[in-house]
């Protein structure tokens, strides 16, 4: 079973969701990062999505623009994320870590190279907002290769014909993205978002985690009602950049942020 | 794939080209294939919200691409609205102080509007319509797409919000002005470079939100398919009525097609019904900044690798990582990193050249087309007129180029003015 399964499988056992926490590498400076996955994964994250910044993340609400602002004005490359994910490895083997971007950073590192870097760095998947599984072939077979899951994302929009190749195609999970609009938008309709999964899994045997939207501890609990995973991504950004100035107490901050989703989500 | 790969670059004129299945003749050069595909360029690189309403254009667009009634409302639209045909204009004393060939400009800095870009806004507003959306959005460089939205938008009572990065903003004030007249609403974007890319970033996230009564009018050839296609078919009126005017006034199709490139749609819209015809040469003409050579410049095919950014893959002005880097133009319409996937293609193929021409040049030809011709092109349109007038004289005198005045420039008085030290 891949890190990511079996981190899924757990909390499914234990009758709870699995925490899906997100970052951008670098931000807000490359000595943050490595502290906070480890403190975030202290605090019950079972999957740390690292955020590759991108000059133009135009699927990116302002929260995660920002974080890869801050990263970038320290030129964090791909290869340093690659490095990070080195680094934490050393001491966590069990986190799942899986790497989140657009597919021009890839592109320029080359298909080969950056799969061979990813599975050597210990990353268990990639998700790229911009690739769709129609284009997505050739980099789906050179990262499954080497065990790497490229993992897609269906939206309220997707057709259920659309849908059925999506899963078709899909490993890892399933990330869906419970609203129209970029991350950090508000407007979460658990309701609607609840039923939607419900029909998906009737479709795939995989695991169904549940992202854009979510920025507490009551929507994180009301999301674990039903999905397999819980994403947090813009709300802990924010927190991170409030911090940049004291970037000392972001581990510790991270931490407590994911404990608290992670108490609201045990009690779901 | 990787940057690696070495890249076939052009050879002008050429009959041919090879294709996938071998050698094809440009007479049969019917492109994008069906996902948005021009060779390895184009395609559809988007979040997943987005899918379904691209499915949807693609699949009302073709529709209506095919039904004679949607096609003649475009035409007498064109006609009554925009005012076409644009005329094909024998600059005389241009022609005569060159010493070469014959320059004809195509007038689209007579349209309504004051450009090419209300050709596809004019299409798009009517797609808009019949897809049920009420609200337009558009990203805008120098303004000319902005003010061609909006325009269209007032006119169908449709809501209008016009994204545009805070630099162009304070450089095209008098087009920002006119869109609030014509009742848009105009968002300075502040993130990244403050330019057009990044008014595109903010677009697309506004089209995620509101896709499902909103309609995104991209203003050039770039974009997710079908928005490639379907922009450069709008435009392609430019070369359907260059043909015919050409045909009649020498009895023959021109040696040489000239145009700017920013994204590329008055270029392909002029370049597109001649591909088939070998003989006729396509010279595209990319902002060249402070020069290539300083990096300071917004030329991707010249000096770009491919990339995938807005959409599609094509040419990009990026780092190693990457990063999409800072562009430079003196002409807010040219300031864009990257260029329709179809150029991209025709580059590859080289079936089209693609050269590029400093801020420096295009002031030297917005004075001297204004002082020889009486007509006053766009800092845009005046990187086109800068190649004519080197290389016409290099021509002989039974030679015939069309240049595409792609729009007018009373816009850029301010930064001409500003540029030559003079206060207004
Ligand atoms: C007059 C004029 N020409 C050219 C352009 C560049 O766009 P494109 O390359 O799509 O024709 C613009 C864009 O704003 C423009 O206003």
């Amino acid at each position: 079973m891949s890190r990511l399964a079996e981190r899924f499988a757990e909390r499914t056992a234990a009758d709870s969701s699995a925490l899906v926490t997100y970052l951008v590498a670098g931000d807000p400076a490359p000595a943050v990062t490595v502290p906070t996955m480890h403190a975030l994964a202290g605090a019950g994250a079972d999957v740390i999505e690292l955020g590759i910044p991108f000059s133009d993340p135009e699927a990116e609400g302002a929260d995660i623009q920002a974080g890869c602002e801050r990263a970038l004005a320290h030129k964090v490359r791909l290869r340093d994320v690659l490095d990070m994910v080195v680094a934490f490895r050393q001491q966590d083997t069990r986190t799942a870590v899986v790497l989140m971007g657009y597919l021009n950073s890839v592109e320029a590192m080359g298909y080969e190279r950056f799969a061979a870097a990813a599975a050597e760095a210990g990353v268990d998947g990639v998700i790229l907002v911009n690739l769709p599984p129609e284009e997505a072939e050739e980099l789906r077979q050179a990262l499954g290769a080497l065990g790497v899951d490229l993992i897609f994302l269906l939206a309220p929009t997707t057709t259920d014909v659309r849908a059925r190749h999506v899963l078709g195609v899909a490993s890892g999970f399933v990330y869906y993205v419970s609203l129209k609009g970029p991350t950090g938008s508000a407007n979460l309709d658990v309701a609607g978002v609840r039923t939607r999964l419900d029909d998906l899994r009737a479709l795939t045997g995989l695991p169904m985690a549940v992202g854009f939207g979510i920025r507490d501890g009551a929507t994180a609990r009301a999301v674990a009602e039903f999905a397999d995973g819980v994403v947090v991504g813009s709300a802990l950004v924010r927190r991170m950049g409030e911090l940049a100035a004291d970037p000392e107490s972001i581990p510790a901050a991270a931490a407590a942020f994911a404990s608290e989703l992670r108490a609201a989500m045990d009690a779901a | 794939m990787s940057r690696e790969e070495v890249m076939t670059t052009q050879q002008a004129q050429r009959s041919s080209f090879e294709a996938a299945d071998g050698m094809v003749s440009f007479a049969d050069y019917n492109f994008p294939d069906e996902r948005g595909h021009f060779g390895r360029f184009g395609g559809r690189f988007v979040a997943e919200t987005l899918t379904h309403a691209l499915d949807e254009l693609d699949r009302v667009y073709r529709t209506l691409k095919a039904d004679p009634a949607f096609q003649r409302r475009i035409d007498r639209d064109l006609a009554e609205f925009v005012g076409r045909p644009s005329p094909l204009y024998l600059a005389e004393r241009l022609t005569r102080e060159l010493g070469g060939a014959k320059v004809y400009l195509k007038r689209e800095d007579l349209n309504h509007t004051g450009a090419h870009k209300v050709n596809n806004t004019i299409g798009q507003a009517l797609l808009a319509q019949h897809m049920g959306k009420r609200r337009i959005i558009a990203e805008t460089g120098a303004g000319q797409h902005g003010v061609a939205s909006a325009t269209v938008a007032a006119r169908l009572g449709m809501e209008c919000v016009v994204y545009m990065g805070a630099e162009d903003v304070e450089r095209q004030s008098l087009n920002v002005y006119r869109m609030k007249l014509l009742g848009a609403r105009v968002v300075p974007v502040e993130s990244g470079s403050r330019t057009l890319k990044d008014a595109m970033n903010e677009a697309m996230r506004d089209w995620v939100t509101h896709v499902d009564d909103t309609h995104y009018i991209i203003g050039t050839v770039a974009g997710p398919h079908p928005y490639p296609s379907l922009v450069r078919d709008f435009q392609a009126v430019i070369g359907r009525e260059t043909r015919e005017q050409c045909l009649a006034a020498e009895g023959r199709l021109p040696d040489v097609l000239v145009a700017c490139v920013g994204g590329g749609s008055n270029a392909l819209g002029l370049f597109h019904p001649f591909i088939r015809d070998a003989g006729v040469r396509m010279v595209g003409v990319e902002a060249g900044g402070d020069g290539i050579a300083t990096g300071r410049h917004a030329a991707p095919l010249c000096a770009g690798v491919p990339g995938v950014l807005h959409g599609n893959r094509t040419y990009l002005m990026e780092d190693e990582d990457g990063q999409i880097i800072a562009t430079h133009s003196i002409s807010a319409g040219l300031d864009y990193p990257g260029v329709g996937p179809e150029h991209a293609f025709l580059k590859d193929l080289g079936r089209a050249e693609y050269v590029a021409v400093t801020d420096e040049e295009a002031l030297r030809a917005f004075h001297h087309l204004t002082r020889t011709e009486g007509i006053m092109p766009a800092l845009e349109t005046s990187h086109a007129i800068a190649w004519v007038m080197e290389h016409a004289p290099q021509m002989d005198s039974e030679q015939i180029i069309v240049v595409n005045l792609s729009g007018r420039g009373d816009k850029d008085i301010l930064t001409v003015a500003r540029h030559d030290g003079i206060e207004l």
